[in-house]
């Protein structure tokens, strides 16, 4: 009887175990949030360090101004890479946009099962393609034998842009309602004034997030441009058969030189291209956010 | 009276225009599907077959030589493999306990706003352009890391062969924290998708049972997503096996295999970037053909493991729902 009694008045302060479980308990969610904080600490600090070294040698003619002589005193500037860039991205993002919405569209509504699957591995496969690979490709492909020309460094960014194109129209397709789709066919509109009419539009948001996304990664990316455009170039150049100067090569070749002066001028480089790729990916996360938020609702 | 013609004129027209339009859009649709298809196999050729004189000339025997050297006409790709191998190794075995710690802080710890806010920030540090990164690797990190971090290292692990030797700014461990930044997102990302699939009704099983929060995720949370977290990793380590350019910045450039982690060293993609615009003979081109099909055969694999085992846990999860 004295032992059942013992067992009824249950000690309610906690044990030695339940102490240190709770205390591994604490140390784990401390180290969880250490981890985050040390992930947006590193963000800070890449994101600080360019604009501290970066901000000094911005200014109008920085911008604007003729690239400088190779080990010359005098600063220069980037126009020719800013414009350089805008146009090689231009030609990539008007070969990948309806490429990679033509692609989603026929995984999403036209393909049958079997032809899905060797399509979709092919965009898988393409996504995880190193991009030194579509390098040395768009270079046996479209320079070896030919001069350095924009449109090869255009075809290397499409490459890495086409498959992040067919991934977000893909998500937005899914996305339209079926009754939309079904409501267009059951009044009789033909699969291409369903798709044209009603499954494009409602889509719209999401292909375009998705495309400045894709145009964000292909701004900064330097390796398809390397052996394609951007060495020889020099000067102010428009016509993209020419070898056209660019914004990431010139900061790769500036970054190597043993020149402090260089340095800046890389550092300056950077900051004009990471603000343009944050803006870009900033804008186009929040929208996406904002898309998702109206659809659930 | 007069309407009836013209409607039927009218469906008429129409119905050729959709037929047309129909056939149209499936032509296009198809065929930029297949020119995908094509493009991944004529990728994978115009490597192959640019390798093909290095390969005649070495064999597989390749692989298993160290030495590049123009003048002799002999090369090989063992020291690019085994500072992809490390370097992407030391980015693993950074990155991954810190992305799973990020990841469960996004899922199961943080409030909304710092959810929304911190899960953004991490996406935007995937967003750094690498040539960006690398310029910050040889400007920034490489001082540091030869200052303090290297001789740190050293003084308490200098028993081991690859913590021994003169600290540089430039290397295959400069390379691995660099590398190790760009995967930490990669993975996280992934990671904290996993994490929020897992079904609420055994997490809160197990806290209504007593587990403390911790408990919960690592037999819950952990368990149950394990498959996932290996294909994060496995496309983590893709992304950090194919990186060429911020490497090529921070590595320092040396076709040895260094017993110090210290020491420059050189990747299979790093050696083409430092090599391809400047090749002086056919065999030499070839033979960085010959490292990019190596490249692109690791990497295919990597993917093609990776996306098996995302599907396959996707069918699983969909068939438990």
């Amino acid at each position: 009887m004295a032992a059942v009694e013992q067992a009824l008045t249950i000690d309610l302060r906690a044990g030695a175990r339940a102490r240190r479980r709770r205390l591994v308990n604490r140390i784990a969610e401390a180290i969880a949030i250490l981890a985050a904080a040390v992930a947006v600490a590193m963000l800070v600090w890449v994101v600080w360090s360019v604009a501290e070294r970066g901000a000094s040698l911005i200014s109008w003619s920085f911008l604007t101004g003729d690239l400088p002589i190779p080990f010359s005193p005098e600063v220069g500037g980037i126009g020719p890479l800013i414009v350089g860039s805008a146009i090689v991205v231009g030609i990539a993002t008007a070969i990948a946009l309806p490429v990679g919405v033509l692609i989603a569209l026929f995984l999403e509504e036209f393909a049958s099962n079997w032809l899905r699957v060797p399509i979709q591995l092919a965009i898988d496969l393409m996504t995880g393609l190193p991009s030194i690979i579509i390098a040395i490709f768009v270079f046996s492909a479209l320079v070896y034998g030919h001069a350095e020309n924009g449109v090869a460094g255009s075809l290397g960014l499409a490459i890495v842009m086409i498959p992040l194109i067919t991934r977000a129209t893909q998500e937005v397709l899914r996305l339209v309602p079926s009754d939309q789709r079904e409501g267009a066919l059951a009044l009789g509109a033909s699969r291409w004034r369903t798709v044209v009419g009603v499954i494009l539009p409602a889509s719209l948001g999401g292909i375009l997030t998705g495309t400045v996304l894709a145009v964000a990664r292909a701004v900064g990316e330097t390796a398809p441009l390397l052996f394609a455009t951007g060495i020889f170039g020099r000067t102010l150049q428009l016509n993209p058969t020419k070898a056209m100067p660019n914004m990431p090569v010139q900061i790769f070749i500036w970054s190597e030189s043993p020149d402090p002066l260089d340095h800046r001028r890389a550092w300056a480089t950077a900051l004009v291209l990471m603000t343009l790729v944050l803006v870009m990916s900033l804008v186009a996360r929040i929208a996406l956010n904002w898309s998702r938020r109206n659809t659930t609702r | 009276m007069s309407t009836l013609p013209a409607a039927s004129e009218l469906t008429g027209h129409r119905r050729l225009r959709d037929w047309i339009g129909d056939r149209l859009l499936l032509l296009l649709t198809a065929g930029a599907s297949i020119a995908a298809v094509a493009l991944i196999v004529l990728i994978a050729l115009k490597v192959l077959r640019s390798a093909h004189l290095a390969f005649s000339a070495f064999g597989l025997s390749f692989v298993k030589s160290s030495a590049w050297d123009v003048n002799h006409k002999v090369f090989g790709a063992l020291p690019g493999l085994y500072g992809t191998a490390v370097s992407s190794l030391i980015a693993l075995l950074i990155a991954t306990p810190l992305a799973l710690a990020i990841a469960l802080f996004l899922s199961e710890l943080a409030p909304t706003w710092a959810r929304v806010l911190v899960g953004s920030l991490v996406e935007t540090l995937a967003a750094i352009p690498s040539v960006v990164l690398g310029l910050w690797g040889i400007l920034v990190l490489g001082p540091i890391a030869a200052n303090h971090l290297e001789p740190w290292l050293s003084r308490w692990f200098g028993w081991l062969q690859v913590f021994s030797g003169q600290p540089s700014s430039s290397g295959i461990l400069i390379a691995g924290l660099i590398l190790a930044i760009m995967v930490v997102p990669i993975i996280a990302s992934i990671c904290r998708e996993l994490f929020l699939q897992v079904p609420s009704e055994l997490e809160e099983g197990a806290l209504a049972l007593g587990a403390t929060r911790w408990e919960m995720v690592r037999g819950v949370v952990l368990t149950s997503s394990r498959p996932g977290i290996a294909a994060a990793m496995i496309l983590g380590l893709g992304r950090a096996l194919g990186e060429a350019i911020a490497v090529a910045q921070v590595i320092g450039a040396g076709w040895t295999i260094p017993t110090s982690l210290f020491k420059p060293g050189d990747t299979l993609a790093s050696k083409i970037v430092e090599e391809f615009q400047g090749y002086s003979t056919k065999l030499q081109l070839s033979s960085l053909f010959y490292l990019g099909a190596i490249l692109l055969v690791i990497g295919l694999v990597t993917n093609l493991f990776a996306q098996l085992i995302v599907r396959r846990f996707d069918v699983y999860r969909t068939g438990a729902r």
